[in-house]
């Protein structure tokens, strides 16, 4: 039955990735930006945390409560100051500032904390090691299961949002036309602040719960770019539900690889992205959003 | 050119007849270096080289087929790699460095039939994602011997002073034959279509401009000309490890170099290539506060000085070093300088 | 009392000169038809009177105060607002959210998703329907009442009959005919003279980004009008 706890556990981690996943695809929906540091500034949460956590004892659920709104600030002030300036200046500069802005969170984070890594499962006593029983056979992780359902709360409240709230609808009528979206009255420069805060305060609170899941040192941010990366495009960029399919692909994909070999477990997750890249292509020419039909919401 | 129109389209200056003079002579000088100054100077070259080829390409490609690639590394990791594998298979190690290159070149082209039709956004993360599943494929080479890697022995066979000028020579001649293809393309045709196809693509696609065959190429040459910078790297520091090669600072050094310099415009990497240089060469050694200062300084440059140090030069005083562009000259006014010059190409980041 | 002031304003669109010294008022009640031919820079000063594109020279004054550095959504919440050429829905959102999302920041007012129902039944049927799944007619109908949801006091209305059939077209003017009882001020840009005719107070006639004729309807003839469109009337003063 090893195989059912394999699946189990890789859906478990594809709730990671959608979690993850959801800040980069949440700013790509509304702005078209594709925030190259999106991993970094997980990371850079996750060491906020770990300084409070390991200086103060706090638990790093309770550091959270006071690191979220920082990284909602960051967010904010990320659009205000830089990400603004890129959309005017073109479509290839957001990639090069963001690019810039990853390269100097990496560096600057480990001439502070060096290049150990490090984790927040020490802090969380028993809680990373939990595990329950499904049957006689099959565990899932206690933590796992926590961050899956966490995403599945996330982005379905942020559907819900999107979909029946004053702001949400304003946040979507920007992301379509924001030109028009002016002439109705909304102001589209907070709206964008507003949504650069939710995606990097999203991206915070993944990185907190890799941290927690696993290690990280300051270099992690990259990888888990790629990661949220890959999640948003096999379900089809600019749908928040797909980003939940597409972090389950790649996390049973990723599960099912490491069991082959243990450079499988990122061999296969780079395998199926590309192969579902290319699938897609084939099939339907990129030009069209892609996506799940049925399980799109419009937009982001 | 008929003068009854009342201009003249032209492509030197005096500035860039002069200043291809003083190319040629500095080239000659540069050749004869390894037989003139001493071993440190001739190391710092090679590298000076190897920065160079890594930064016209990127340029070639964001500048002139619009492409960002946070990827190119892949090519420089597989340059170095296939030269192994040729240096292994018994190949003699100069001519490995340059057949590796190529095949990691002609590699590329598969490649880019799948990148090529992403969006930028897609691309730029596409083409990491290829970077890294390069790098654990080389790794999983036993020959590799993992993320421990192995020597270009092969480079044994010569004495090191040999190596040291066998090394810069390459260095300079795939440089010099780099930049010339460079700039023999944005003279040619594919110039013309590669900054219309920049400037707006459907409407380039519309007045028949092939633009994935011009984007291919461009794909081709920055592919094989990263990977010979990796193969060059190989022969200097005669070992390799996957994850310096296969490493992302590559692509901060390359977009550093070409944002510093001027993206877009022929001369700018250049200019952006020998500041890195500088830069590493006095702050290399005080760690990473100096890659901080690479990042933030992309950051000033792409939003308050796009066209780089030598494109914001270019632009108020109208100078091109060398003639890759068109300049209008209209009959009666006083010389190639004046009038308007409706050179195009490099104007836009 | 005048609602709307526009003086010796200046506007480009990209490396045009779209809108070149116009000048012209606007009283309370009045239906101003802005005429033209396609290029004479309607849509320019339309847009720019509403706030998303900035003039180059000039000042723009509402009820008497200086908006012409007010950002397009703050000018909405004083009372402009804007019907964009080609309707500019939000596609992905149904009748209703499009109307919704326009009355988060408006004014308030008389007009609300009930209202505006009325005024165009058409819609009543299509209320959560996708907007990008509506006739012409209907696309039309939801642009001018997403614009009224937010209460305005201008409301400006740039080619509502484009790509219209007729009798869509003969739909959407009766509710403006409707509208202008009601005492609304307006502005239309329209490209059918005889009918800018019938239903405005006042016209103005663009060529080439200036203003060449401006009067009562009541006094325009279609003739004097088609002249200043095309610009007949600098022709019949050219030698021949």
């Amino acid at each position: 039955m090893i195989w059912v706890t394999q699946l189990l556990n890789g859906i478990l981690l594809g709730g990671y990735y959608a979690l993850l996943a959801c800040g980069l695809s949440f700013m790509f929906g509304v702005m078209r930006i594709i925030n190259l540091a999106h991993g970094d500034l997980a990371i850079l949460s996750a060491c906020l945390v770990f300084l409070i956590a390991d200086t103060t004892g706090i638990s790093p659920f309770v550091a959270l409560i006071v690191v979220l709104p920082v990284m909602a600030l960051i967010g904010w002030g990320l659009q205000r100051w830089m990400l603004e300036r890129s959309l005017r200046a073109g479509v290839l500069v957001p990639l090069l500032t963001t690019f810039g802005l990853a390269i100097v969170i990496e560096n600057g984070l480990f001439e502070y904390f060096g290049a150990d890594t490090r984790s927040l499962a020490p802090y969380i006593g028993d809680f990373a090691y939990d595990s329950w029983a499904i049957t006689s056979n099959v565990y899932i992780g206690s933590l796992a299961a926590l961050i899956f359902v966490l995403a599945v709360v996330l982005l379905g409240g942020l559907k819900l949002f999107l979909t029946y709230t004053p702001l949400g609808r304003s946040i979507r009528a920007t992301a379509e036309d924001p030109d028009t979206a002016a002439l109705v009255g909304i102001n589209t420069r907070a709206v964008y602040a507003i949504a650069a805060a939710i995606a990097v305060a999203t991206a915070g609170l993944a990185g907190v719960f890799l941290a927690m899941r696993a290690v990280f040192s300051p270099y992690s941010g990259p990888e888990q770019l790629i990661f949220a990366f890959e999640a948003v495009v096999i379900g089809g960029i600019g749908s928040l539900s797909g980003t939940l399919v597409g972090g389950i692909v790649l996390g049973v994909a990723q599960t099912f690889g490491a069991q082959i070999n243990p450079q499988g477990f990122l061999i296969t997750g780079h395998v199926v992205f590309l192969a579902v890249l290319a699938g897609r292509l084939a099939l339907g020419g990129l030009r069209s959003r892609g996506g799940i039909p049925g399980l799109r919401t419009r937009p982001p | 050119m008929s003068t009854d129109r009342g201009f003249v389209v032209e492509r030197w200056t005096r500035l860039s007849a002069a200043s291809s003079v003083a190319a040629g002579v500095i080239l000659v000088i540069l050749a004869l270096a390894p037989l003139v100054f001493d071993a440190n100077v001739v190391d710092n070259l090679t590298t000076l080289f190897i920065y160079l080829i890594l930064s016209v390409m990127w340029n070639a490609l964001a500048g002139y087929a619009g492409l960002v690639s946070v990827g190119q590394q892949a090519f420089f990791g597989l340059g170095a790699y296939f030269t192994i594998q040729l240096s292994y298979h018994g190949v003699s190690v100069y001519p490995a460095l340059l057949l590796g290159a190529l095949v990691a070149g002609i590699l590329s082209l598969p490649i880019s039939v799948l990148m090529l039709r992403l969006r930028s956004g897609e691309f730029a993360i596409g083409m990491w994602v290829v970077a890294e599943l390069a790098h654990l494929l080389v790794a999983l080479d036993p020959l590799i011997n993992g993320e421990t890697g192995v020597s270009l022995i092969g480079l044994n066979a010569y004495g090191a002073d040999d190596r040291r000028a066998f090394n810069y020579w390459m260095a300079l001649a795939a440089m010099v034959v780099l930049l010339a293809a460079v700039f023999v393309l944005l003279r040619g045709r594919l110039g013309a279509s590669v900054q219309a196809i920049r400037d707006d693509e459907d409407a380039a696609e519309s007045v028949g401009v092939r633009v994935l065959a011009g984007k291919r190429t461009i794909f081709f040459l920055a592919a094989f000309g990263c990977a010979l910078a990796g193969s060059l790297w190989l022969a200097t520091s005669i070992s390799f490890q996957p994850r310096t090669y296969f490493g992302i600072q590559w692509t901060a050094y390359m977009i550093f170099m070409v944002l510093v310099g001027g993206l877009g415009t022929f001369e700018g990497p250049i200019l952006g290539g020998i500041i890195f240089f500088l830069i590493e060469y006095f702050f290399g050694a005080t760690g990473v506060w100096y890659l901080v200062g690479l990042g933030g300084a992309a950051i000033v440059f792409a939003l308050f000085l796009p066209r780089g140090l030598w494109g914001t030069v270019e632009e108020k005083f109208g100078i091109r070093l060398l003639p890759v562009g068109y300049r209008l000259r209209m009959l009666g006014s006083k010389g190639p300088d004046a009038g308007l010059a409706a050179a195009q190409d490099g104007q836009k980041p | 009392m005048t609602l709307l002031g526009v003086e010796q304003l200046e506007a480009r669109h990209g490396l045009l000169h779209a809108v070149r010294g116009v000048t012209f008022e606007v009283a309370a009640g009045e239906t101003l038809a802005l005429v033209g031919a396609n290029g004479a820079g309607k849509t320019t000063l339309l847009r720019t009177i509403a706030g998303a594109h900035r003039p180059a020279a000039g000042r723009i004054l509402f009820e008497g105060a200086d908006v012409t550095a007010v950002p397009a959504y703050a000018r909405l919440r004083t009372g402009v607002a804007l019907v964009p050429e080609g309707r500019r829905l939000f596609t992905g959102m149904t009748v209703k959210e499009n109307l919704m999302v326009a009355a988060t920041h408006g004014r308030s007012g008389p007009w609300n998703v009930d209202t505006v129902v009325e005024a165009f039944p058409m819609l009543r049927q299509r209320l959560n329907s996708r907007a990008a799944n509506l006739s012409g007619g209907e696309q039309q109908a939801t642009a001018i009442g997403r614009a009224l949801m937010t209460n305005p006091k201008l409301l400006l209305l740039d080619e509502v009959s484009l790509g219209l059939a007729p009798i869509a077209v003969e739909a959407v003017y009766r509710s403006l005919e409707a509208l202008i009882a009601g005492g609304a001020t307006i502005v239309l840009v329209e490209q059918d003279i005889g009918r800018a005719l019938r239903v405005a107070t006042r016209v103005v006639c663009m060529l080439e980004g200036r203003v060449v004729l401006q009067g009562s309807a009541k006094e325009m003839t279609r003739e004097r009008v088609t002249e200043a469109y095309f610009g007949l009337q600098h022709a019949r003063r050219a030698t021949w």
